[in-house]
């Protein structure tokens, strides 16, 4: 297994930052189903977390364990250094969460929905500070409708106002941007990541959406069969990962003979498109960019396909 | 606590089906007023025809007093129905919604939520029993006018007026004892589930069968009629007996009260053990 986890000098991990959560051999079975399996990881203040898996890794039942919403079978859980069993509410009250889909009083409007929630939060959360969480989300326009009338990515918006209304420090979001269309997808990434740089959030992100986490955290773990796969820095993943690359170039016969004789071990390919394609590790790609200089060949483009999607299926 | 408590009440009661239950006696209510209003008399004469060959009867006998009597327990079937829809939905219900995660999210204790939801239950069906009340009592007085209360209960009972108010007004508040004793079961069985049909389908199916082996006076369930709640609940007639029979109008407090605790201390002993996975 990989390690590259904050105690290893190789991160580029601030070491001595607070420790925010920290989760040690947890597990929890439901009937025959391990769904966590010794799980353990650490986040730091300051973190955007990225928390891989394939559906039922046990990604959405450790989130449930960490809001303490199930109970787990055995292993720690310590949230701003406090155990949660028994400080669940002083520490939820740090917390802002939205665990899957998000829901609501579908009768009530989405103010009145953030009032309640946010009275439910044991802080007095001012019309101004609804207001800011609906306008960051991009919802202010929409605070008198009912829910019951917005649209899939609507809800997904105000299940992230709801989570910062009455400013948290952490912020937990399980799969926040299921069933976004494109434009939905950039606006909540570009909310996370303001919560995060402008506000200080530390958050915790879940994601299938493989290309999200790349874009957004800087740390991540990739968990599957409710245990550890790897944990560490994203870019050192990714980095250290080897990847496809698909080339396309003005004389491929030629340029395929000469990347084949070079780079044998890689065992490059032509694909019907005309491209080649092959696995290669970061540092190839220049490389290859300087062999084709040397024969006069032009390179049109030099493509790295699903790095982290190729990297997380090799590893699940 | 109070204010976890209204915010519980405003999820209530804005939302329009929390209404159907009062709708629904408005509407019986009224027909069964105005039943009474063309036929009450004809009514009165049946039930007093053998004591009018003995006794001269005064007075006006189909007063409001009357008519509530007959509305309570024409009606009394129907409460527990009413009564279910709220409670059994109070966890189920946000369970199967979905905003019980939204809701235990929060910094309240499980404890704290249980307890406002089910003071929440126990409001509701306060009110929906003081709703009766109003409009059985209150409305049937000022269409029928007041007077003594001839009613029959064991033997004809004739009742001065004088007497006639603290008895409804003892009568309610049993009622509303014994519909918080449905209340409860409804409640704790909306724990044990993450659908509302459940709970409220569960207790109709209880209160009915507890009903029909209370009511069959059966050597067989002599024994086990004396344990179930159906047997206590509707004990509100004791008060319109001639001299009531305090021990065990006592009794039959004690006896609700009981099964209250016991049906809420069940239902927050699940609440709080359970894995919220909805």
């Amino acid at each position: 297994m990989l390690d590259v986890s904050p105690f290893n000098p190789n991160t580029h991990r601030i070491l001595n930052s607070e420790t925010y959560i920290e989760v040690k051999d947890l597990k929890k079975r439901f009937g025959k189903i391990q769904a966590v399996n010794g799980l353990g990881f650490s986040i730091f203040k300051g973190d955007i977390f990225g928390f891989l898996g394939p559906n039922g890794a046990g990604k959405s039942t450790t989130i449930r364990i960490l809001l303490s919403l199930v109970k787990p079978d055995s292993g720690t859980v310590s949230i701003f250094s406090l155990p949660l069993e028994k400080n669940r509410t002083a520490i939820l009250s740090r917390i802002g969460a939205m665990v899957e889909e998000p829901r609501f009083y579908e009768y009530l409007s989405a103010y009145k929905n953030l009032e309640m929630l946010g009275k439910l939060s044991g802080k007095n959360v001012s019309h101004s500070q609804i207001m800011q969480a609906l306008t960051l989300t991009g919802i202010e326009e929409r605070h008198e409708s009912p829910v019951k009338t917005f649209s899939q990515g609507m809800k997904q918006r105000l299940g992230i106002a709801q989570a910062i209304v009455h400013d948290p420090d952490l912020l937990i979001l399980d799969e926040p941007a299921n069933g976004l269309d494109p434009r939905g997808l950039r606006d909540i990434r570009e909310v996370i990541l303001r919560l995060n740089r402008e506000f200080g959030k530390t958050i915790l992100i879940s994601s299938h959406i493989l290309k999200e986490i790349e874009q957004i955290a800087g740390r991540m773990i990739i968990i599957n069969k409710g245990a550890k796969v790897v944990e560490g820095n994203v870019h050192e993943l990714l980095n250290a990962s080897e990847f496809i690359l698909r080339i396309e170039v003005s004389a491929v016969a030629k340029a395929f003979e000469l990347i084949s004789k070079a780079f044998k071990q890689l065992e490059p390919a032509i694909d019907p498109d005309d491209r080649i394609i092959m696995r290669v590790s970061r540092k190839d790609i220049p490389l290859i960019n300087k062999l084709m200089a040397e024969h006069d060949i032009d390179v049109f483009s030099l493509t790295p396909v699903n790095s982290l999607e190729q990297y997380f299926l090799d590893k699940t | 606590m109070w204010q976890l408590i209204g915010i519980e009440l405003n999820k209530v009661f804005l939302r329009r089906r929390s209404y159907i239950g009062f709708l629904a006696l408005f509407m019986l209510v009224t027909i069964l007023q105005v039943a009474m209003y063309v036929e009450g008399q004809t009514f009165i004469n049946l039930m007093i025809q053998n004591l009018k060959n003995t006794f001269v009867l005064e007075g006006n006998l189909l007063n409001g007093y009357f008519v509530s009597f007959l509305l309570m327990n024409s009606l009394w079937v129907l409460l527990p129905f009413l009564v279910t829809f709220v409670a059994g939905d109070s966890i189920a219900g946000e369970a199967h919604a979905g905003t019980l995660r939204l809701l235990l999210t929060r910094p309240v204790s499980r404890t704290q939520v249980i307890i406002a939801k089910f003071t929440t239950s126990l409001l509701y069906t306060l009110l929906l029993v003081i709703f009766l009340m109003l409009i059985s009592l209150g409305i049937s007085t000022l269409i029928f006018g007041t007077g003594d209360l001839v009613v029959y209960s064991k033997t004809l009972n004739i009742f001065p007026e004088r007497v006639v108010l603290p008895r409804f007004f003892m009568a309610f508040g049993y009622a509303f004892l014994g519909m918080a004793v449905v209340t409860s079961l409804a409640f704790m069985l909306s724990t044990m589930t993450n659908n509302a049909i459940g709970p409220i389908i569960g207790t109709m199916a209880l209160v009915i069968g507890f009903t029909i082996i209370t009511n069959l006076r059966l050597v067989a369930f002599e024994t086990l009629r004396k344990f179930l709640f159906t047997t206590y609940i509707g004990s509100w007639t004791l008060f319109f007996d001639y001299e009531p029979d305090w021990s065990q109008i006592r009794f039959s407090i004690l006896v609700c009260l009981v099964h209250i605790l016991v049906f809420f201390g069940a239902g927050l002993f699940v609440f709080k053990r359970k894995d919220i996975l909805t």
